[in-house]
């Protein structure tokens, strides 16, 4: 029994939102076991269900302007942007097969992109009490003063113990510049990117494949027994 | 008369927010329709009606911050 891999490209929001609502009813019909959807989106802000408006903070003409849609979704958190630099996992998982339990989720789905940071190189850290992945900017910025910076986001929603929605990871740089359009997960702080960290380009075919491994091989996602 | 009680959610969650109710007090609900969502501060989730019957009494507004094992809402049973 393995997560089915749907791999969606280059998706956009509302398109790749539908497929996980009808992956999510396969798995909850037990037609699936699991699923783990990997897409990109074109520029989109979400907001989750803990979102406040003023944490856009662009005016929506400026935002229809630039193309970029906005859309109240179900999971968990505060406001996000997605762009085509990032990598949006998704993972539709039934818990009743692994554990009934939301802070194990969060902490596995952490670990594996921990470990897929590894493998890259990058130190990174989940930090208790602030779902997500951070590292610090001394990495990246010899001589200022340490500093935690986000490197990946995570939100959730449960349904029936089936898990939606799910994680992003900013791999390029360019496309960090839309995260100033929104205060993201409503708190002060400063996103980074793989290539930022390491200074280089980073392919987002090869963090797909370091993260495919990671989770059949490594994750707690891999073990079902 | 049953109980809707907010579950175990897992290792070190106390509570959970309510978001909002599908129903309003009266109504009639059906075992395992979506009675309400709730929100931790990652996680969305969805709380299922244990039976049918009629949604007697809601205990926690949208907004109010609920422990595990309180009663969020009493169901008289049908049938």
């Amino acid at each position: 029994m393995a997560f089915k891999l749907f791999d969606l490209g280059l998706a956009d929001f509302q398109s790749a939102w539908d497929f996980q609502k009808k992956i999510f009813l396969q798995v909850k019909q037990k037609e699936l076991f699991s699923a783990l959807i990997l897409c990109q989106h074109k520029p989109v802000i979400t907001l989750g269900r803990k979102s406040k408006r003023e944490n856009i903070l662009t005016e929506e003409t400026e935002l229809e302007r630039s193309n970029i849609k906005t859309y109240q979704i179900e999971r968990g958190g505060d406001v996000t942007y997605h762009g085509p630099g990032q990598l949006c996992i998704y993972p539709i998982a039934n818990l009743a097969y692994f554990k009934r339990d939301i802070n194990w989720f969060l902490r596995s789905l952490e670990a594996t992109l921990l470990e897929v940071l590894f493998d890259f190189g990058i130190k990174a850290e989940a930090i208790p009490g602030l779902t997500g992945i951070w590292v610090n900017s001394t990495q990246t910025n010899v001589g200022v003063e340490s500093k935690q910076e986000k490197i990946a986001s995570i939100g959730i929603a449960i349904r029936n113990w089936i898990t939606f929605h799910g994680a992003s990871l900013n791999i390029k740089r360019d496309d960090l510049a839309n995260f100033s359009l929104i205060r993201p997960c409503g708190l002060d702080i400063i996103m980074t990117s793989m290539e930022d960290v390491l200074g280089k380009e980073v392919r987002i075919n090869r963090v797909k494949e370091t993260l495919k491994r990671r989770w059949y091989e490594t994750s707690n996602f891999a073990r079902t027994g | 008369m049953k109980q809707v009680t907010l579950p175990e959610l897992g290792e070190g969650i106390e509570s959970a927010n309510v978001t909002f109710w599908y129903f309003k007090e009266g109504d009639t609900v059906k075992e395992k329709d979506d009675l309400v969502e709730l929100a931790t501060d990652k996680a969305a989730f969805n709380l299922p009606s244990p039976c049918s019957g009629k949604l007697a009494k809601i205990l926690h507004q949208e907004g109010d911050t609920v422990k595990v094992g309180e009663v969020l809402a009493n169901i008289e049973e049908t049938g």
